[in-house]
């Protein structure tokens, strides 16, 4: 039998104590304002910075602890991956689009949230909320690390993974999730908070990291399983603050509501955007699937995320504003994305294809509703115009969103046969939405987001003034290798050669 | 409040006509005609005639639609800005008032090969 | 009742700390996924430290929890004996 040893430990609340809440002062020589000069702007109301409760309770040295046994795990695995040609375990190379779209528009966002928080550590005043922001500060730069090292072993094997911090910058679709950063770094640190602590991590991350770590594991990625999941791992605590960072603001004061309840309209509708891209890999891009995204949804939006605003309706919050349009869009989005990722993969640093017979007849079951009247025959069209020898290119470059910068692919709320076309004219110049809530968001804040760099308007712009030659250059596109059709890519013959050598002894 | 922010703040448009070299954006889409993706983004002088526009920017993006070949130009109904509206084949883009970055959009009732109308 | 729920990587460490939340929580549904394992729970879901350690033989830091841990839901109160999911309604 096991001897308890006893316990001779500090009670968590003691250590915390003593090793967060013990680490603040009084200023005795500045003021408040002069060293917290970004508290007031935004118009919340703090009265009690100790209210701030840390639920984990988590001290300097117990991270370290931890996070250093995550990393071990981490490395292990890649090692394993590494010396065992991990990459041709994978189910086929199609996959290997989502994970270049991953570590061009995800990783870097995992490198911005690093920066956002370490300003957040040192903008806001609680000692609790300091230190919270700090470790998850260097969580998301572990992030970024071991996402970009761990598929560093598919960049010495495939086409798209070379270039992906340049095309962070400068390529089309990654600028999704770049202006999302952007906006909310941007902006003060509470709005930062609700933006990418409470919307982001608590509303969406489910939807982002837990069906594409089961999609690694369902499609024999060990690597990226692991990053995943070591990521995942702080992830519960990301989303914990965050929703500690919500009932605090809440609790304060009153007046706190109408801005907080207009921060969770604005940024539940820009997650929902930047996870338009999760909703193709799962729907087309993982060869063997884990569940549509409508089942997704299901589980990680409408059920939890319902759960949450139910509980939060004590403060007086209601369910985002765009919630029902968010709803009615999950029936329609992966397919109204992706048939625009075929047409344009010319310009995009991933391939895409035409799904399989046999894909398309998953596409119907799962999605009943819509996939055969509205779906199918385009892509029964676009398979007929391959077969004849002329495959669709769409080269009219597409119309995007000056809010969250996608192509403006969704239709209309109550027309899925429509493109919703909304556009407000301001200081003389016309800006176009892809949806009400996000002209609604442009509305509120006209003179941020008229600055936003559009890389289609820009193509015609200085230096590449329309040239897409040049374009393919400056984006680091490697024209027939990194584009274009999966079916006749390098990808494909490389991982079926390889795959083929190491299953025979040909 | 045109921007929360600490003090006044005023933002530059990225996108301002005089970006382009002399040229302009235009936005055209096909309504129901949803095989592209989303809205075409053109890039023309603003002297182009709109008969220039179609033949030369437009009509060549369109053809892989089944319903392309089948459009009666002069019958297509025309919105700009969303609201109902009447080109001038033979004039220019600014004759015409398609300004920078304006969208237009065109119907083309009874041709939906593709695409069920709801 | 919203449910709480709380996942967990599958391997050797949370193998029996998921036994322990099964029988703490009889309530609990145990969703098995590729590498991921998912227990859902009626608006409630505990987690003891004694019960885990009963399991697994060893003292526990309810923090290793932590390591293994890949997303929860509910709010979240946890002393050094516990951690405890629960949405208000």
């Amino acid at each position: 039998m096991d001897m308890k040893t006893a316990n001779k430990k500090m009670s968590a609340k003691d250590k915390y104590r003593l090793l967060t809440r013990d680490l603040s002062w009084e200023p005795s020589y500045r003021t408040e304002e002069e060293i917290f000069p970004y508290l007031a702007y935004e118009g919340l109301k703090i009265h009690d910075w100790n209210k701030w409760e840390d639920p984990f309770r988590l001290t300097m040295d117990a991270y370290w602890k931890y996070q250093a046994e995550k990393e071990r795990k981490f490395y292990a695995i890649i090692d394993a991956h590494a010396q065992n040609n991990g990459h041709l375990n994978i189910t086929d190379a199609r996959y290997l689009s989502a994970l270049k779209i991953f570590l061009q528009a995800i990783s870097p966002g995992e490198y911005a949230a690093h920066k956002g928080f370490a300003r957040a550590g040192r903008e806001f005043r609680g000692v609790g909320t300091q230190v919270a922001c700090q470790m998850q500060a260097i969580d998301e730069i572990r992030h970024a690390q071991t996402q970009i090292h761990a598929l560093s072993n598919y960049n010495k094997f495939y086409n798209g993974f070379h270039a992906f911090a340049d095309q962070r910058d400068r390529i089309w679709y990654t600028s999704v999730a770049r202006s999302f950063f952007d906006d909310a770094m941007s902006a003060g640190p509470f709005e930062f908070m609700i933006a990418i602590g409470f919307s982001f991590e608590y509303v969406l991350t489910n939807l982002l990291f837990v069906p594409f770590m089961s999609g690694a594991a369902y499609n024999g990625d060990m690597a990226t399983v692991t990053f995943g999941f070591s990521a995942q791992s702080d992830e519960a605590r990301h989303m914990t603050l965050g929703l500690e960072c919500i009932k605090f603001m809440l609790e304060q004061d009153p007046d706190n509501l109408p801005i907080v309840q207009g921060w969770i309209d604005k940024w539940f509708w820009r997650g929902f955007r930047v996870l338009g891209l999760v909703s193709t890999m799962m729907d087309y891009m993982l060869p063997k699937r884990v569940m549509s995204w409508r089942e997704a949804w299901e589980i990680y939006g409408a059920e939890n995320g319902g759960a949450l605003f139910k509980d939060l309706a004590r403060y007086g919050i209601r369910p985002p504003k765009g919630w029902d349009d968010a709803e009615a869009g999950i029936d329609h989005m992966s397919h109204q994305f992706m048939l625009g990722l075929y047409q344009w993969s010319f310009g995009t640093s991933f391939h895409a294809w035409i799904p399989s017979d046999e894909d398309l007849q998953w596409l119907s079951a799962k999605y009943p509703t819509t996939f055969d009247k509205y779906y199918r025959p385009r892509w029964e069209h676009i398979k007929k115009l391959e077969a004849a020898g002329t495959p669709f290119k769409n080269y009219g470059l597409a119309k995007l969103c000056q809010c969250c910068q996608l192509p403006t692919v969704f239709t209309e709320p109550a027309d899925p046969t429509l493109i919703c076309h909304r556009e407000v004219e301001y200081k003389g110049d016309k800006y176009h939405f892809c949806s009400d809530h996000c002209m609604s968001i442009f509305d509120n804040e006209p003179e941020k987001y008229i600055q936003a760099w559009l890389p289609m308007p820009a193509l015609f712009q200085e230096p590449t003034n329309g040239d897409l030659g040049a374009w393919m250059d400056w984006v680091s596109l490697k024209d027939g290798q990194d584009n274009g059709d999966f079916a006749d890519s390098q990808d494909r013959r490389n991982f079926e050669m390889w795959r083929g050598m190491a299953t025979s002894n040909q | 409040m045109p921007v929360v922010a600490l003090k006044e703040y005023v933002g530059v448009a990225r996108d301002r006509v005089e970006n382009f070299n002399g040229k302009q954006l235009v936005y055209a889409s096909w309504d129901h005609h949803l095989l592209f993706a989303a809205p075409f983004l053109l890039c023309l002088a603003p002297q182009t005639t709109f008969a220039e526009l179609l033949e030369t920017a437009l009509k060549p993006l369109l053809q892989a639609d089944p319903d392309a070949a089948a459009i009666d130009w002069h019958a297509v109904q025309w919105l700009k800005g969303n609201q109902p509206w009447v080109p001038n084949f033979d004039a220019s883009l600014v004759a015409n008032g398609i300004s920078h970055k304006d969208q237009l959009r065109f119907k083309t009732p009874g041709l939906n090969t593709i695409c069920a109308v709801s | 009742m919203s449910t709480v729920f709380i996942a967990l990587q599958t391997n050797e460490e949370t193998r029996p700390i998921i036994e322990a939340i099964e029988m703490d929580n009889p309530e609990a549904v145990v969703n098995r996924e590729p590498a991921m394992v998912k227990i859902n729970a009626p608006g409630r879901l505990v987690i003891r430290r004694e019960t885990i350690e009963e399991q697994l033989g060893r003292s526990f830091d309810m923090q290793e929890l932590n390591i293994n841990l890949i997303t929860l839901s509910g709010n979240v109160v946890e002393d050094e004996d516990s951690l405890t999911l629960t949405w208000g309604n």
